[in-house]
């Protein structure tokens, strides 16, 4: 079976852009990046079926001639898929957008609420401030930082109150 | 064939035909819920009951193989029932059926507003469905649709009435998911590239003509999708952090069944497509005694008991793979008897956190106590899956360790013995992780539940947010999410808003548990009302946390009957050890050889000629 490089390429380009997008940490850039992946594993599908050849209908061409079905069937099935993930996901940003006005991925309460428990629980002797409890374990994630200045705390209240 | 197996053979495609037929007639129904319910349960119960007929008959006859549309083996898709499909099936479909019971039993409880029953029940047998559709598969595609169907259905349930933690959640769930189901497809993209067919019958016969880089290659692609599946160690991040804002029922299926098509798709690629691989094997013990370790002591560290229970869910994994990574009948059979063992149990332990929920009002030891004495059968309950889970001789869970330990000392390699230890090691820190959650919950009087005046650390969390960093947006949400309960809180109740709660909350523990002076004036919603009067104290927790009047010492009888079953299911698999040892005994004797799979996949073509 011989690759055709230009498509081998196109897909090389493609997984480093999606690869980069979902590393984000916004939601729609992230969602970019699954869309390109999963594009580029849909090309990478068809070149696995070899090179393209003739219509594989039956009596048209020799046999040996005609392209792979097969691969195509299977992409068509990835593409719906893909489809129906991408319109979930998008609901849920949206989701997000309404609830939070944000669209950075947040980071877990509990993970927060055990981080600052651990850190308290070291700090006790030292009767230091709670803030600082904070900072010291921003060093493991500096997103907890970061994050702090957000209008979150204004608008999280009318947010909150769940579905209407 | 014989009449037998052409019956056998239409019964076949019905585990995943029903649930969707069923899906599609209960979304009909969504305005009819007591017939919508009727109509789940009767699917599902038909279901668990061909999975039955379909173990038995794969136990004494062999593989059963059904091409659908009776297409020649190598171009149609193929269904297979081995021993171990079969057993996987009937597993999961038995706690599917008990825990959709449950949950119809809490919809009917709570009537929830937040979450629409009416979606409930055609999702959650679209779920079924990929979950049967996976197990039964003979083909790589159809086994990726079967996830994406399972997968799709997972994501509308996790996010169910889209709350803001169960967003937060459902976005990463969604992401990582998505990201394995396209490495999926790309290790699909490569086997085809690599030997021209997806039928696993026959990839695994010619396989063996890849060279070993290429298949290696291919391996490992594989086995990451599916290791982001099962949440094995370096890969099982996202689990403990989606799972627990889920509703009780859900998390409780979840955390049965969907791991666990991961790890049967990965005892799947590495028996019959992939056997003595000897790098993969080191790679996958490796992963084994990380994910085990890393789990339980993640499971010690959290005060939430759904997180505790999701990771040690982690942390089980790991005694699968371990038991797969052996590749010897005595670990595979470890390892398929602890599946069976580890749904039942983890989905048990779910259930439970649930009904903990309702009648404590949070799910987290530092808000619970005295659970023991004011329901005793919760108590039971949680205690007899917790043990199991622990590995305490007479139950299933010791039977499974013992089954893995014994694979490991007879397997004799370093790596071996130092997983035998590491499961030892692992099976005492689950021991102590669960036992943590029954001494504080459950035998911790109520009115030593710690407030916030005491230097504790664990209720220094409130002072929190109050505090200087409380200007922190989400910080508020600790108190939150405790404080309602998962499904989203009663409408009408009064918001919780953190500043006053804290005030609040010890008051109120004290007036009722403490018997205060204090008349819990300050408390302004309606489970003062409910402090009884015959002196026996109220739990503090569902005081100190959710607002709402459905107050009451009794357990919903539904929920905890559901509850029930899956203990006594939980129970019967200690009793029935020997049996089901067996049947695992010879599902792993029939993976390891690989002949009987590929035989009864070939065989179907030349009965299909014959019959034509």
């Amino acid at each position: 079976m011989t690759s055709p490089i230009a498509l081998l390429a196109l897909i090389g380009v493609l997984y480093a852009t999606g690869v980069y997008l979902i590393l984000e940490r916004s939601l729609t850039r992230v969602l970019l990046g699954i869309l390109v992946l999963g594009n580029a594993t849909n090309v990478l599908v068809i070149v696995a079926g070899g090179r393209a050849g003739a219509p594989p209908l039956v009596g048209t061409a020799p046999d040996a001639a005609m392209s792979d079905a097969l691969v195509q069937a299977l992409v068509l099935t990835a593409i719906v898929i893909t489809l129906g993930v991408t319109a979930f996901l998008l609901a849920l940003i949206h989701r997000t957008w309404t609830l939070e006005r944000e669209d950075d991925l947040t980071e877990d309460v509990e993970d927060r609420s055990v981080r600052r428990r651990l850190a308290r629980g070291e700090q006790e002797d030292e009767e230091e401030l709670d803030t600082t409890g904070c900072e010291s374990t921003a060093d493991t994630d500096p997103d907890d930082t970061e994050s702090a200045p957000d209008p979150a705390p204004v608008t999280a209240g009318t947010g909150r109150e769940g579905a209407p | 064939m014989n009449p037998g197996s052409s019956l056998l053979a239409t019964l076949m495609p019905l585990p995943v035909l029903l649930p969707l037929l069923g899906a599609g007639a209960t979304l009909v129904l969504s305005r009819r819920p007591t017939l919508q319910r009727a109509l789940s349960v009767a699917v599902l119960t038909v279901v668990v009951v061909i999975a039955a007929l379909l173990l038995v008959a794969a136990v004494q006859n062999g593989p059963i193989v059904v091409t659908v549309g009776s297409w020649p083996v190598p171009l149609g898709i193929t269904l297979v029932a081995d021993p171990l499909s079969a057993l996987m099936l009937l597993t999961s479909m038995a706690v599917t059926l008990a825990v959709l019971v449950y949950a119809i039993g809490q919809g009917v409880y709570d009537r929830d507003e937040s979450t629409p029953i009416t979606i409930f029940h055609p999702t959650y047998l679209v779920l079924a469905a990929g979950v049967a559709n996976a197990f039964l598969s003979g083909d790589l595609f159809n086994l990726y649709v079967g996830f994406e169907v399972l997968l799709m259905a997972s994501y509308v349930l996790l996010t169910l009435g889209g709350t803001r933690s169960r967003v937060r959640a459902g976005v990463t769930y969604v992401v990582v998911n998505v990201v394995s189901s396209l490495v999926f497809l790309v290790g699909i993209a490569l086997v085809y590239a690599a030997v021209g067919t997806l039928n696993l019958a026959q990839i695994s016969t010619r396989m063996e003509a890849v060279p070993p880089g290429t298949a290696l290659a291919i391996h490992l692609v594989l086995l990451t999708a599916f290791g982001i599946k099962a949440a094995v160690f370096p890969l099982s991040a996202w689990l403990p952090d989606s799972y627990p804002t889920a509703a009780a029922p859900v998390t409780a299926v979840f955390a049965g069944l969907l791991t666990k098509v991961g790890v049967y798709s990965i005892i799947r690629t590495e028996m019959l497509i992939f056997p003595d691989s000897e790098v993969t094997q080191t790679i996958l013990l490796v992963a084994a005694g990380l994910t085990m370790l890393v789990g339980a002591l993640g499971a010690i560290a959290q005060a939430d008991i759904k997180r505790v229970l999701s990771f040690t869910l982690v942390s089980h994994i790991g005694y699968m793979i371990f038991g797969i990574a052996l590749a010897t009948p005595l670990g595979v059979a470890g390892a398929v008897f602890y599946v069976v063992h580890h749904i039942t149990v983890q989905a048990t332990l779910f259930c439970v956190v649930g009904l903990i929920e309702g009648v404590g009002g949070s799910t987290s030891v530092t808000r619970l106590g005295g659970l023991m004495r004011a329901s005793p059968i919760l108590a039971v309950l949680w205690f007899v899956p917790a043990i199991n889970l622990g590995g305490i001789p007479p139950l299933s869970g010791f039977v499974g360790k013992l089954g893995l330990v014994q694979a490991g000392v007879v397997d004799g390699s370093a790596m071996a013995w130092v997983l035998v230890a590491v499961s030892v090691l692992t099976s005492l820190l689950t021991l102590y992780a669960v036992t943590k959650v029954w001494v504080l919950a459950f035998w911790r009087p109520a009115d030593q539940i710690p407030v916030p005046e005491e230097p504790d650390p664990a209720a220094d969390q409130d002072d929190d947010e109050d505090g200087a960093d409380g200007a922190d947006g989400d910080d508020g949400e600790d108190g939150e999410r405790a404080a309602r309960p998962s499904s989203g809180g009663l409408p009408g109740a009064p918001a919780p808003r953190t500043g006053t709660l804290t005030g609040v909350r010890p008051g109120t523990a004290r007036t009722i548990a403490g018997a205060e002076a204090n008349t819990g004036a300050e408390v302004d919603w309606p489970v003062a009302r409910t402090a009884p009067a015959d002196g026996v104290p109220l739990l503090s927790g569902r005081l100190l946390g959710a607002p709402g009047d459905r107050v009451s010492r009794r357990l919903p009888k539904v929920m905890a009957g559901a509850t029930g079953a899956l203990v006594a299911l939980g129970l019967s698999l200690t009793v029935v050890a020997g049996p089901l040892y067996a049947v695992a005994d010879q599902a792993a004797d029939d993976l390891v050889a690989r002949t009987p799979y590929i035989d009864a996949v070939f065989a179907q073509t030349v009965d299909d000629r014959v019959a034509r």
